[in-house]
C-alpha cells in the first residue's frame, strides 16, 4: 500500500529536483556570442565563402579539370574548359551559385590544383537571390590562399607557356626519337 | 479625480488593458527566462532589453496572410479563437486586483471562474476539429479530454479554500485570509490546483493538445496571422490568470506578507498582487524549462488515480477540521 | 572470327567453374563471364598481342599445385579443367602498372581522357594508388597531328594499340613506333594531319590521352557531363550507330555507339568530326523568316505565324529529301498529299536508287550489313570509290581481305585471336579484292587487282562474270585481253569463295553497273548460296526517301515540269540535285516557295518562307540505310525554343510515335519500323530513360547566370527518353542503349558488359530493324537488261571531307577539304589541248582547276562532287570543257593529295623505282 506512494513521492522530488537545478542556471555563464557586437574568431580552416586562387606565380591556378563540380553534392559549380595558345587550361568561366552551397567542402577536397579553397568569411547574405550568382571575376583573388607553394603544372607534364617538355618536376630532357641509342 | 472603485469603467478599462499588455509581454519574459535558464541571452536585439520584441512579434503577426484552409469549416475556424480570448478575459472580471480594485465583485466568482475555464475548452476543441487535419483534430481530442478531466479536481481542490472562508466571493477569499494565507491548511490543495491550472492551460509539461514533436502544432497546426496569434496570447492570459488565482486563493491576494507596509493601500495592494503573480508566472516558465512532457496515458492515470484521491482527502480532512473545530 | 560453334569446355577461376570457348582467348572469356581482369593492349577488334603484361594471371598444373605459374590471359587458350586464379596474380599486375606508371606524366587534371580512361581505370582495378618511384620521367615533344587528332606523347604506356589499328585494322602508313626501349614513340615521321579516314578512332583506341579529339578538346566537357543519346550517323548511307554529346547547349562531340551488325567499334572520321555545323550561328538557321519577295531583306516570324503560313499553303507541292528522316518526308507526303509528292533528288539518282530497291526486293542473294561484309572471302567493287562514300563500309572490306591468313592460321593450328602471329604467317597473301573504278582507291593496297576503267566497262566486265556462271546472261563483247583475264581471275576466286560478296552502289552515277551487279549476284547464287550484294546508297536517308515513294517516280525534273505555283522543300538544297539553270527556273516561277531545314542554303535564301528545323542531334527520328536497316535516333538535347523538328512543322499536332506507326502501316515494306522503339509509353520502374549520367553536374548552375530560379526539367514529348540524371542504370535496362558505363569501367571499354559475350552482340538493345531482309526466298526476277544509253564521258569524284552537304559547313572537316576541280588523264589532257596545272572552264560554272593524273580512266574526266565552286549537276552527263590557260592557282590550293589516293600511289611508285 505504501509503496506505490512512496514511488510517487520519489518521482514528484526528482522533478522538483530537477526544477531547482534548471534554477540554478540562472547564475551561470551565458554561451551567447553577440555577433555583430563581437567579432568571433574564426579559424583558417573554417569553410566559408569559396575563392580561386592564384598559384606562385600569380597565375590563375583553376585547370578546368571539372573535378569540383562534379564532386559538389548539390551540384552548384559549373564551369567550361578553355585553353591558351599555349596549351594552359583554364576556366572560361567558373560559376558558383551560392544560394545553392552548402558550404560541405566537397569541390576543395576534389581539387588537384588547391585552385578552390573555402575561406573564413560566412557574411554573404544578399537582399537579392540573383546577386548569390558568383562568376570567376567575383571568386578569383590575387593569392595563394591557404597552400603557398602548389604549383600545379611544376609537378604535371603537360607543357605550358614558361614551361616546356622536360622542365617540370622529376623530367629528363625530351627523348629524341630519332635515336635508337639505349 | 480618479474614481477608484469596484466596476468603474477606469479600473475596467486599466484591467483589461494591462492584462492584455501583460500577457503580450509575458511573451518576452518567458523567451528570456527560458535563455536564462538555457544558458543563452533570449531575445535582446528589439528595444532595451529586447523589450520592443513583442511590438515586433505583433507588427508581424497582424501582416501575416491571414489563410484559411480552403477545406476548413470557414465559419466554426473563424470562432474558434476568440472563443479562448473572451473566456479567459471574462475570467478578469472577477479577480480582485487591490482594495477596491476589480471589476466586479461576484458572489459566486469562483463559480464564474470554473465555469469560464470550462467555455475555453469549446475553443480549443471547436478549433481542432474545424480544420478538417488529422493533427489539429489528434490535439483537439486530447484537449477535450484533459480540460474536462482536470477540471474535476480543479473544482474539487478549491472547495476546502471555500470551506474555510465560507463564500465563493474572491474578494471576500482574500480578505479572509488577513489571519494568515490559504497555503497551509490548504498545501495540498494548492498542489493540486497548480498542476490542474497547468493542464488547463495546456502548457508544459501539459502541452499534449500541441506536442510538437508529434502532431506538428496540435489543434493550431492549420493557423496563422492573428488567429493563430489569439491562440497564443490567450495561451499567455491563461497563465496569467492561472497565477492571479493562486495568489487570491492561497497567497493573500494583495494582502503584504508579514504585515509588511500599509495594508489597505491601492499601489501596495497592486504592488504585492503583481509580484506575487508574476513569480507564479515564472514558476510557470520554469516548469516549462526543466519538465519533459508525459505520455498521454500518463497524463490521464495521473489525473484520476494521484490528484483526484488526493483532492477528495483533502476535501474530507478539510471538512472534519472544520466540523471539529466548529463543535 | 571463328567458323561455327566449336564445344565449349569447362575451367575453374578462383573455385568459380566456368563454360569457356576453346578458341577464344582466356581474357575475352573471363570478361564474357562477368568477372573483371584489367588489360590495355588486347582490343576486342584488334585481339591479342600480349605486349603489356597487364592481364596476368595464375595457371595451376593441377590440383596439387600450390604455386602455379603465371600465364597471359590474352595470350592462352582456356585449357578443359584447369585451374586458375585472378587472385593470385593481383601483386603481379599491380607491379606491372606501377611499371607503367613511372614516367606517367600526372596530368589527369588537364587531360582530355580523365574521367573515361582506361589507364585511370585499370589503375584503381589492379590497386596501384601509391607511386613509390621517385626518379625522373622521360618526356617527349608532340606533334601536330592535324585537325582531328591531339597529341601527348608523355602519357603513352606503349601498348602499341594506336598503330595496330591504324596500320593494320584501317590501313594507315603514316602513324608508326620510333625510337626503342623506354624511348619509343608514337607519332608521324614529321609533324602534319593523319591521312587515315579513321583517325578519329585513335581517340577511342588508345587507352589512356596520347591521341585525344581535338575538335572535342576546344569545347571540352568531361563524359559524365555530357547529355548523350542513341543516335544515328547522317553522314551517309551507313547509318553507323553514334553517341552525340552535348553540353551547356551546344554539340560537344560525337562518338562511337557499338552496334555489331553495323559499326561495331569503329567509325570514320567525317562522322565523328563533322558535326559541328550544329553549334555554328552562322551556318544554322535558329529563327524562321519570311519573304515578301525573293529578293526582298528576310524578316524574323514567330513559330505561330510561320506554322499558319505552312498552314495555308494548300495545293502545294511537297519536295522531300534523303539527308531528312523518313518521319519529316512521311509528314510532308501526307501533308501535300501522295499525288503532290516529290523525291527531292536528280532523275538519274532517282533511278538508280529505285532499281536499288527493287533489286534488292527481287535478288536472292543476302543484303550484306558490314558484319557480313567483314565476314566475305571474296569481294568484287563495281565503281563506288567506298572510302569516300561510304567510308566504314572500306574498312570492313579491308578486314574481309584478311579471310586468307585466317585459312593459314587454322591449317597451322594457330589461334584466330594470336593477332601478331596470324598477321606474320600470311604476310601479303590476301583474300581477293577486286575493284573495278574509273580513278585508284583507297583500297587499292589491299586489292588483288585494281582496274581503272569507265563505268560502262566495269558493267561490261560484271556482266562477262556472270555469263560465266549462268549461260542466261550474255557475254558482253568489247572486253580487250587484259580484260578477259581479269575477268577468268574474278571467275576462279569466285569459284573458290565460300561467301562471296559484290558491291556496287548509287554514287558511281551509273545505272547499268547496279544492274549489272545485281545480275552477277544472282548469277552466283545459281551456284553459291551464300551470295552477298551490298548497294550502297545516297545520304543517310536515300534507300528510305526510296521506300516512301513506293510505286511514284516523281523525281525533281517531274516536280520542275508541273509548273506548280507553291512548293514546300523539307530539308533540302535543290541547287545540289540539278542543274542550277533549271532550279532558278523553277524558283522563279514560284508565288509561294516554304523551305523547313536547319542549315541556310542557296535554295532557303530565295524562299518566301524558312521554318528553322532541328538537325539530327536535337530531333528523333528514323533513317534507313543502305541495307535497308530502319534505326531510330533519338534527340540529344532540346534546341531553341524557336526550332521545331521537322516533323512539327508539318504535322503540329502529331507525335513522332504516331508518324512512325503511320509508316509503318501505310508504307509497304515498313512494318518493322514499329518496332524500333520501345514505345511512347515506355516507361521502367516508372521512370524513363535518362539522357544525362548519375554523376551529371552543374544542374543548379549553369542557367543560374541568366536566372538564380531554375526552370522546370525540359520535357521531351517523344518520349522513352528524359532530359534528366533520373532514370535506372543502363546496366540493369539497355533497351534504349546510351552511354555505356559500369562500375569500375569508365571508358567506353565497358560496353563489353553490356554484351552477351565480348565483341558479340548487345543483350538488349535494339540493332535496328533490316526492312527489306527475306534472305533464300525464291529466286525470282531474272536478269535486269542494262541501260545502254549511257555515255560514261564523266564521273563524280567523291571526297569523304567536303561532299556531304552537312559535314562540309563544319569547321574540322573544311580544315581537311578542299574545292571544286576536275580530273583528267594526262594523255587526254594532251589530247585536248589542256594544259598541265592549268584551270578549266565548265559549262555554267566558271573556272576550277584541272588535276592530271595517271589512274583515271582514259576518255572520261573526273567532276568533283559537293565542293564549293562547281554544282555537277550542271556537268553531267554531258561533260563540256574549255581550256582556261590564263587561270592561275592561288596560293591555298595544293594539287597534291588532292584524291586521296594519290599518296598510295606515289608510294607504290617509290617500291616500284
Amino acid at each position: 500500500m505504501l509503496k506505490p506512494v512512496w514511488e510517487q513521492v520519489k518521482v514528484l522530488w526528482s522533478q522538483v529536483r530537477t526544477l531547482g537545478m534548471v534554477l540554478a542556471h540562472t547564475f551561470s555563464k551565458k554561451d551567447t556570442v553577440e555577433y555583430p557586437d563581437t567579432e568571433p574568431y574564426m579559424f583558417p580552416r573554417w569553410r566559408g565563402r569559396i575563392i580561386l586562387s592564384r598559384d606562385p606565380d600569380g597565375e590563375e591556378r583553376c585547370v578546368a579539370c571539372n573535378l569540383c563540380a562534379v564532386a559538389c553534392p548539390v551540384d552548384c559549380i559549373a564551369l567550361q574548359k578553355t585553353e591558351d595558345e599555349e596549351g594552359r587550361w583554364y576556366p572560361e568561366f567558373f560559376r558558383i551559385n551560392f544560394s545553392r552551397c552548402i558550404m560541405c567542402g566537397f569541390c576543395e577536397e576534389a581539387c588537384p590544383t588547391h585552385a578552390i579553397q573555402l575561406t573564413p568569411d560566412f557574411e554573404m547574405a544578399e537582399y537579392e537571390r540573383q546577386d548569390m550568382v558568383w562568376e570567376k571575376e567575383h571568386l578569383l583573388i590575387n593569392g595563394t590562399g591557404k597552400y603557398q607553394d602548389y604549383n600545379y603544372y611544376r609537378v604535371a607534364g603537360k607543357s605550358i607557356g614558361g614551361k616546356d617538355k622536360g622542365e617540370a618536376q622529376n623530367e629528363q630532357p625530351p627523348v629524341d626519337r630519332r635515336s635508337l641509342l639505349p | 479625480m480618479f474614481d477608484i472603485e469596484v466596476g468603474s469603467a477606469l479600473v475596467m478599462g486599466l484591467i483589461l488593458g494591462g492584462v492584455i499588455l501583460i500577457s503580450a509581454w509575458l511573451i518576452w519574459l518567458e523567451r528570456r527566462l527560458l535563455g536564462v535558464w538555457q544558458d543563452r541571452l533570449g531575445p535582446n536585439r528589439v528595444g532595451p532589453l529586447g523589450l520592443g520584441q513583442v511590438i515586433a512579434d505583433m507588427f508581424k503577426i497582424f501582416t501575416k496572410e491571414d489563410w484559411v484552409p480552403p477545406f476548413a469549416d470557414k465559419l466554426v475556424f473563424m470562432v474558434a479563437p476568440p472563443i479562448i480570448m473572451i473566456c479567459i478575459l471574462l475570467s478578469f472580471a472577477v479577480i480582485p486586483i487591490a482594495p477596491n480594485v476589480g471589476i466586479i465583485d461576484l458572489n459566486i466568482g469562483l463559480l464564474w471562474i470554473l465555469a469560464m475555464a470550462s467555455l475555453a475548452a469549446y475553443s480549443v476543441m471547436l478549433g481542432g476539429l474545424a480544420s478538417n487535419n488529422k493533427y489539429a483534430l489528434l490535439g483537439s481530442l486530447r484537449a477535450a479530454a484533459q480540460m474536462v478531466s482536470y477540471e474535476v479536481f480543479m473544482g474539487i481542490s478549491l472547495l476546502g479554500v471555500v470551506m474555510l472562508s465560507g463564500t465563493f466571493n474572491l474578494r471576500e477569499i482574500v480578505e479572509s485570509q488577513r489571519d494568515g494565507w490559504y497555503i497551509l491548511p490548504q498545501f495540498f490543495a494548492f498542489i493540486v490546483f497548480a498542476i490542474a491550472s497547468v493542464a488547463e492551460s495546456h502548457r508544459l509539461p501539459f502541452d499534449l493538445p500541441e506536442a510538437e514533436q508529434e502532431i506538428v502544432a496540435g489543434f493550431h497546426t492549420e493557423y496563422s496571422g492573428m488567429k493563430f496569434g489569439m491562440f497564443f496570447v490567450g495561451e499567455y492570459i491563461g497563465v496569467l490568470l492561472a497565477s492571479a488565482l493562486m495568489t487570491v486563493l492561497f497567497f493573500g491576494g494583495w494582502l503584504p506578507p508579514f504585515g509588511i507596509g500599509p495594508e489597505d493601500s491601492i499601489v501596495a495592494g497592486i504592488f504585492w498582487m503583481l509580484l506575487k503573480t508574476m513569480v507564479f508566472v515564472c514558476f510557470f516558465v520554469l516548469m516549462r524549462a526543466a519538465i519533459p512532457r508525459p505520455r498521454y496515458d500518463q497524463l490521464m492515470s495521473y489525473g484520476w488515480l494521484v490528484l483526484l484521491p488526493l483532492s477528495l482527502i483533502n476535501l474530507l480532512i478539510t471538512g472534519a477540521v472544520i466540523l471539529f473545530q466548529g463543535a | 572470327m571463328a567458323d561455327g560453334m566449336s564445344e565449349k569446355v569447362s575451367i575453374t577461376i578462383d573455385n568459380q567453374a566456368i563454360e569457356v570457348d576453346p578458341d577464344k582467348n582466356l581474357l575475352e572469356e573471363v570478361l564474357s563471364a562477368g568477372l573483371d581482369l584489367p588489360y590495355f593492349c588486347w582490343h576486342p577488334s584488334m585481339d591479342s598481342v600480349g605486349s603489356c603484361r597487364q592481364c596476368a594471371m595464375t595457371e595451376y598444373a593441377d590440383e596439387e599445385d600450390q604455386h602455379g605459374r603465371l600465364i597471359m590471359a590474352c595470350m592462352s587458350s582456356p585449357r578443359d579443367g584447369a585451374r586458375y586464379s585472378l587472385q593470385a596474380a593481383a601483386d603481379f599486375r599491380a607491379e606491372i602498372i606501377e611499371g607503367m606508371m613511372i614516367s606517367h606524366p600526372h596530368d589527369c587534371a588537364v587531360c582530355e581522357e580523365g574521367g573515361e580512361c582506361h589507364l585511370q581505370d585499370m589503375t584503381v582495378m589492379s590497386g596501384h594508388t601509391y607511386r613509390r618511384y621517385d626518379g625522373t620521367k622521360v618526356t617527349h615533344r608532340n606533334q601536330n597531328l592535324g585537325p582531328f587528332i591531339g597529341h601527348e606523347m608523355n602519357r603513352c604506356i606503349t601498348c602499341y594499340r594506336c598503330v595496330r589499328f591504324y596500320r593494320d585494322y584501317a590501313g594507315g602508313t603514316d602513324l608508326g613506333a620510333q625510337a626503342s626501349h623506354h624511348h619509343v614513340y608514337f607519332g608521324r615521321y614529321d609533324d602534319g594531319p593523319l591521312e587515315s579516314e579513321f583517325s578519329g578512332n585513335l581517340a577511342e583506341v588508345c587507352p589512356t590521352g596520347v591521341f585525344t579529339d581535338k575538335v572535342f578538346s576546344k569545347h571540352y566537357s568531361r563524359k559524365w557531363d555530357l547529355q548523350t543519346s542513341p543516335s544515328i550517323c547522317a553522314g551517309c548511307s551507313i547509318g553507323c550507330n553514334i553517341n552525340p554529346g552535348e553540353r551547356y547547349g551546344t554539340l560537344r562531340r560525337v562518338v562511337n555507339r557499338y552496334n555489331d551488325e553495323v559499326n561495331g567499334y569503329f567509325i570514320c572520321d567525317r562522322g565523328r568530326f563533322g558535326t559541328g555545323y550544329v553549334n555554328d550561328d552562322a551556318v544554322r538557321i535558329r529563327q524562321s523568316m519570311t519573304r515578301s519577295s525573293q529578293d526582298a531583306d528576310p524578316v524574323l516570324v514567330s513559330n505561330a505565324d510561320a506554322l499558319q503560313q505552312l498552314q495555308d499553303m494548300s495545293g502545294a507541292i511537297g519536295i522531300g529529301s534523303p539527308r531528312a528522316s523518313m518521319e519529316a518526308n512521311f509528314a510532308l507526303r501526307e501533308k501535300v498529299g501522295k499525288a503532290n509528292f516529290y523525291a527531292g533528288l536528280s532523275q538519274q539518282e532517282f533511278a538508280i536508287l529505285q532499281q536499288i530497291l527493287s533489286i534488292y526486293q527481287d535478288t536472292p542473294a543476302h543484303i550484306a550489313s558490314l558484319k557480313d561484309v567483314e565476314a566475305s572471302d571474296a569481294v568484287l567493287i563495281l565503281g563506288e570509290d567506298l572510302t569516300n562514300t561510304a567510308a566504314r563500309m572500306a574498312l570492313a572490306v579491308r578486314q574481309s581481305v584478311r579471310h586468307r591468313s585466317f585459312e593459314k592460321a587454322a591449317e597451322q593450328k594457330i589461334p584466330l585471336w594470336h593477332d601478331a602471329a596470324v598477321r606474320k604467317l600470311a604476310m601479303d597473301e590476301r583474300s581477293p579484292l577486286y575493284i573495278l573504278s574509273p580513278h585508284a582507291t583507297r583500297l587499292d593496297d589491299v586489292s588483288e587487282t585494281t582496274h581503272i576503267c569507265n563505268a560502262g566497262q566495269a558493267a561490261r566486265i560484271a556482266a562477262a562474270v556472270a555469263s560465266r556462271f549462268d549461260k542466261e546472261v550474255l557475254a558482253p563483247e568489247k572486253l580487250d585481253k587484259a580484260e578477259q583475264a581479269l575477268v577468268k581471275r574474278i571467275t576462279a576466286s569466285f569459284k573458290g569463295a565460300r561467301q562471296p560478296l559484290i558491291i556496287a552502289g548509287s554514287n558511281s552515277m551509273s545505272l547499268p553497273l547496279v544492274q549489272s551487279a545485281a545480275n552477277l549476284a544472282q548469277a552466283l547464287y545459281q551456284k553459291n548460296e551464300l551470295t552477298q550484294l551490298a548497294l550502297v546508297g545516297s545520304e543517310a536517308n536515300g534507300l528510305g526517301l526510296m521506300l516512301l515513294m513506293e510505286d511514284s517516280q516523281q523525281d525533281l525534273q517531274q516536280a520542275f515540269a508541273t509548273g506548280t505555283q507553291s512548293a514546300i522543300v523539307v530539308e533540302n538544297d535543290l541547287y545540289r540535285r540539278a542543274p542550277t539553270a533549271e532550279v532558278d527556273h523553277f524558283i522563279a516561277g514560284l508565288e509561294q516557295l516554304a523551305v523547313i531545314d536547319n542549315i541556310k542554303t542557296r535554295t532557303g535564301e530565295q524562299a518566301h518562307l524558312v521554318c528553322a528545323s532541328a538537325t539530327f542531334a536535337e530531333s528523333s527520328g528514323t533513317f534507313v540505310n543502305y541495307e535497308g536497316r530502319a534505326q531510330h535516333y533519338y534527340a540529344t538535347f532540346k534546341p531553341v525554343d524557336s526550332i521545331l523538328p521537322a516533323t512539327r512543322w508539318l504535322a503540329p499536332e502529331t507525335s513522332l510515335a504516331t508518324l512512325t506507326q503511320a509508316c509503318s502501316q501505310t508504307l509497304a515494306n515498313c512494318a518493322g519500323m514499329a518496332d524500333l522503339t520501345p514505345g511512347q509509353d515506355y516507361h521502367y520502374a516508372g521512370l524513363l530513360v535518362p539522357r544525362q549520367q548519375f554523376r551529371y553536374s552543374g544542374r543548379t548552375a549553369m542557367r543560374a547566370n541568366k536566372n538564380v530560379h531554375e526552370p522546370k526539367q525540359e520535357q521531351d514529348p517523344d518520349g522513352i527518353m528524359s532530359y534528366s540524371m533520373e532514370g535506372v542504370s543502363p546496366l540493369k535496362e539497355a533497351r534504349v542503349f546510351n552511354t555505356p558505363w559500369a562500375p569500375g569501367w569508365n571508358s567506353n571499354q565497358s560496353v563489353f558488359k553490356f554484351q552477351d559475350e565480348v565483341g558479340g552482340h548487345l543483350k538488349q538493345s535494339s540493332i535496328g530493324v533490316r526492312l527489306l531482309d527475306k534472305r533464300n526466298s525464291a529466286e525470282e526476277g531474272g536478269y535486269i537488261a542494262l541501260d545502254s544509253s549511257e555515255k560514261n564521258t564523266a564521273f563524280p569524284l567523291y571526297h569523304l571531307f567536303g561532299s556531304e552537304e552537312l559535314s562540309a559547313q563544319s569547321q574540322a572537316i573544311q580544315a581537311r577539304a578542299t574545292s571544286a576541280y576536275v580530273a583528267m588523264n594526262p594523255a587526254d589532257a594532251d589530247r585536248l589541248g589542256f594544259n598541265a596545272g592549268g584551270g578549266v572552264t565548265v559549262q555554267g560554272n566558271g573556272v576550277v582547276p584541272l588535276l592530271l593524273r595517271d589512274s583515271i580512266a582514259t576518255g572520261s574526266v573526273g567532276i568533283s562532287v559537293g565542293l564549293p565552286g562547281l554544282n555537277v549537276h550542271d556537268v553531267l552527263p554531258d561533260v563540256s570543257l574549255e581550256p582556261a590557260p590564263q587561270w592561275q592557282a592561288p596560293p591555298q590550293w595544293q594539287p597534291d593529295n588532292i584524291i586521296v589516293s594519290d599518296r598510295l600511289h606515289k608510294l607504290h611508285e617509290q617500291e616500284g623505282d
